[in-house]
């Protein structure tokens, strides 16, 4: 029984991933979209903390969006892993529930 | 069809600057036109929904605070508030409306609707859920 | 679309529902029930009044279901049921007795 979270906004603007990361559970997945991408980068505020869940938590980002904002794999984190919409879809089918952090 | 499934509302915005709030109050009242178990979550800054006192009247726009009151008419009686979220936003349950409801398997007791959880534990509620609606 | 009541015009939709809350008195509930080929009476005002009166505290007009649990507690079982409330408002009460009172149709009526 686990949950797919998404997060659609930047966390520089935004408390929800810092609220998805504060909320969900070890064996969850986050995934992030849209503005949301901007959470998988490394060398920020944020990095810190998101990378503090890796391991417990499957992180990942949705290449498109981050390929639309110009965000590289390398500039992301370690251990953020890309998926594309059928990626997503699968992420969705996986898990028991999806929880959107708007 | 008549499995009872669990629905969870998650309110993380105030109730004024956007339409989220109303938009997830309204979707709550018409889905209880369905039989599930229905909770609402209200974390962030979705807990300045159920605060007292306000007033819309210099707005123009409806305040639909009082319509909290009328959920247990449509049998929604659990309205989970987080502790941290109130917290860190200098509020404490006094600052919150008081919501009753009327408890039909106990003699139509009147009995408050909203219960103050930790962080942990509205996780775990998250965890708990068939269904969640995100607003 | 309007309503016309002692040479005043009251805007209503396209279901006759007014369009502004407070145009609402008690002439303008009696043409709206005319054009609901309904004879308002002591029974049907005690409905009407009841749900101005939820409006005011709650802010909603209740759906059909809540609103007759609503009278039930307040007015007992011989009024709070169906049957009754049916009787007094045919094409339903919570959409025929809002619209006579004024209100928006029912939050929750699916």
């Amino acid at each position: 029984m686990s949950t797919l979270h998404t997060v659609n906004k930047s966390p520089f603007t935004n408390t929800g991933l810092q609220s998805c990361l504060d909320h969900c559970k070890d064996g969850d997945a986050v995934l992030m979209i849209e503005d949301g991408v901007y959470g998988a980068l490394a060398e920020t505020v944020m990095a810190e903390r998101v990378a503090g869940r890796i391991g417990a938590v499957s992180l990942y980002v949705l290449l498109p969006d981050a390929a639309a904002r110009g965000l590289a794999e390398k500039r992301m984190l370690n251990g953020i892993a890309g998926v594309d919409y059928e990626g997503f879809v699968d992420l969705v089918a996986d898990h028991d529930r999806t929880l959107a952090w708007l | 069809m008549s499995e009872i499934k669990k629905f969870l509302y998650v309110n993380r915005k105030a109730p004024y600057g956007t339409i989220y709030a109303l938009e997830s109050l309204e979707v709550v009242l018409i889905g209880a036109a369905f039989d599930q178990d229905v909770s609402l979550a209200f974390l962030d800054d979705g807990v300045f929904q159920l605060t007292r006192g306000q007033d819309t009247g210099a707005l123009g726009v409806k305040n639909f605070s009082p319509t909290f009151r009328a959920l247990g008419d449509y049998d929604v009686t659990k309205l989970f508030v987080e502790r941290e979220s109130l917290d860190e936003r200098g509020l404490s349950e006094a600052d919150l409306q008081e919501i009753m409801y009327e408890d039909e398997d106990d003699g139509w007791a009147e009995k408050p609707s909203i219960r103050i959880v930790s962080r942990a534990e509205m996780a775990d509620l998250m965890a708990d859920q068939d269904v969640v609606l995100s607003f | 679309m309007s309503y016309q009541v002692n040479g005043h015009t009251v805007e209503h939709d396209e279901e006759g529902y007014i369009t502004n809350l407070a145009d609402w008195n008690k002439e303008l509930a009696l043409e709206i029930a005319r054009t609901e080929n309904i004879e308002m009476d002591d029974e049907r005002w005690e409905v009407v009044n009841f749900l101005r009166d939820y409006y005011e505290e709650y802010q909603i007009a209740p759906a059909v279901r809540v609103l007759i649990k609503a009278i039930k507690k307040s007015m007992g079982p011989e009024k709070g049921n169906n049957k009754y409330m049916y009787e007094l408002f045919p094409y339903g009460p919570a959409k025929q007795a809002c619209k006579i009172a004024g209100l928006p149709k029912p939050t929750g009526c699916v």
